[in-house]
């Protein structure tokens, strides 16, 4: 058993190279779903129905299906549509279109919950439309969502295992590749599932260190 | 795609519906084992789920479902596609159920439980006659909420060869060269499904609000 660890030791450039892939594809699709679910919520909110119907119907449809599907059909259906992507744009497209359903809501939520004060505020000192949400409702809807988006975060890094099966080279199919490569399941899966753990433990650790700031703000 | 595709597919359904119902009829009591084991204060166990739980949400079930597959066999446990895949669903279930459980627990009013206690009420009827039907309710759609999230994972059982819908839609978009067609019937398969779960789920959470409204 100890011998495995080692050979899982020798092979660590492996693992590392699908670690720094994982963070990266989770950090890239954090981003860019956060940024874009920002957007589609204001139009989650909208008064015009149209907006808000369209909005919705996309989030509603994001959230009923399964994410691997979403992936298959973005890399190995598009195609049928004329729109080719490689693994890597494929594997982010999926991952952040999917999360920016998800994000969109998680903030349409925390709006709800917002008090009414501040934002009637912002638009009596004359803040209008995009610089009012980004100026007066955003900041503090960021720092009371912190805990929902920190665990969708958790969420977009075990999404990220399944681009494995459309062959991106992240943590699990660093894994997968050591254990065909010497015959060691247990100690190189074992080793993956420890990463993923200390990846998810780092995110807690930053949402309750944003808990503290904004306890200290209020 | 010709209608006997559409019907492989439709086989591979009942292989994700009976593998998604064998997972949260198991998974649902183990949680609330787990979840009665962590509030117990059960010394050394309580510890140990605490650890159990915290990995396995952290663990995504494509890597779990590897690890067992090919791992148990490799220690003496010969384990075949569909019991590694049924393993897998309910060890990750019962640690996001264990969660739902323990804050039902955690928030169960103390001076109920204290009430019973000074009737005379035992521990065992304590838990199933007060505390566990109140905690049962509060706990409900968070309970169905985790079982969409369930059926949304279970794709990822076609990775060690379960054929389940997702894994008959790519057999089938490869040998057509269209698979464009069967995954959308995929999708007609797996959206209405999820669709209901959630929307009982916002019926259950409306239901229960205005319960405690009353209250």
């Amino acid at each position: 058993m100890i011998r495995d660890f080692l050979v899982v030791w020798r092979e660590r450039g492996l693992l590392i190279d699908g670690l720094e892939n994982t963070i990266v594809l989770s950090l890239v699709a954090t981003t860019a779903a956060l940024s874009l679910g920002a957007l589609l919520c204001p139009m989650l909110m909208s008064a015009r129905a149209s907006a808000r119907l369209a909005a919705a119907a996309f989030v509603d449809a994001m959230r009923c299906i399964p994410f691997l599907l979403f992936a298959y059909i973005v890399y190995y259906g598009l195609p049928s549509l004329g729109i080719n992507l490689d693994n890597w744009r494929a594997g982010l497209a999926a991952l952040t279109l999917y999360n920016t359903a998800y994000m969109a809501e998680i903030l349409r939520g925390a709006w709800a919950a917002q008090p009414r004060e501040p934002i009637d505020a912002g638009y009596a000192f004359g803040f209008t439309g995009l610089r009012h949400f980004r100026r007066i409702v955003l900041p503090p809807l960021l720092l009371s969502a912190a805990p929902v988006v920190g665990n969708q975060v958790i969420q977009i890094i075990k999404d990220s295992a399944f681009l494995t099966v459309i062959a991106l080279p992240e943590l699990t199919h660093a894994a997968s590749s050591i254990q065909s490569r010497h015959y060691i399941p247990f100690a190189a899966f074992i080793t993956a599932v420890l990463l993923y753990w200390m990846l998810c433990l780092t995110v807690e650790a930053c949402v309750a260190s944003i808990g503290r700031l904004a306890e200290a703000r209020r | 795609m010709s209608a006997a595709d559409i019907v492989a597919i439709l086989q591979g359904a009942v292989t994700t519906a009976s593998l998604s119902c064998i997972a949260i009829v198991l998974g649902l009591p183990l949680g609330l084992l787990l979840a009665i084991t962590r509030w117990a204060r059960v010394p050394g166990l309580a510890q140990v789920v605490m650890v159990y739980v915290s990995v396995l949400r952290a663990t995504p079930l494509v890597t779990l479902l590897l690890l067992l597959y090919f791992a148990l066999p490799n220690i003496g446990m010969p384990i075949g596609a569909v019991s590694a895949a049924i393993l897998a669903l309910v060890m990750n279930t019962s640690a996001f159920n264990c969660e739902v459980w323990r804050a039902g627990l955690m928030d169960f009013p103390k001076d109920q439980y204290e009430a019973a206690q000074a009737v005379g009420m035992r521990s065992l009827p304590r838990l199933r006659r007060i505390v566990l039907p109140q905690v049962f309710r509060v706990s409900l759609p968070g309970l169905v909420n985790e079982m969409s999230l369930l059926i949304k994972v279970t794709p990822v059982l076609a990775v060690v060869g379960v054929v389940d819908v997702t894994r008959a839609a790519v057999r089938i978009g490869a040998e057509t060269y269209e698979p464009l067609p069967p995954f959308l019937v995929a999708l007609a398969i797996y959206m209405p499904i999820v669709y209901a779960i959630v929307a009982l789920q916002r019926l259950m959470e409306r239901r229960l609000a205005r319960a405690q409204a009353a209250e």
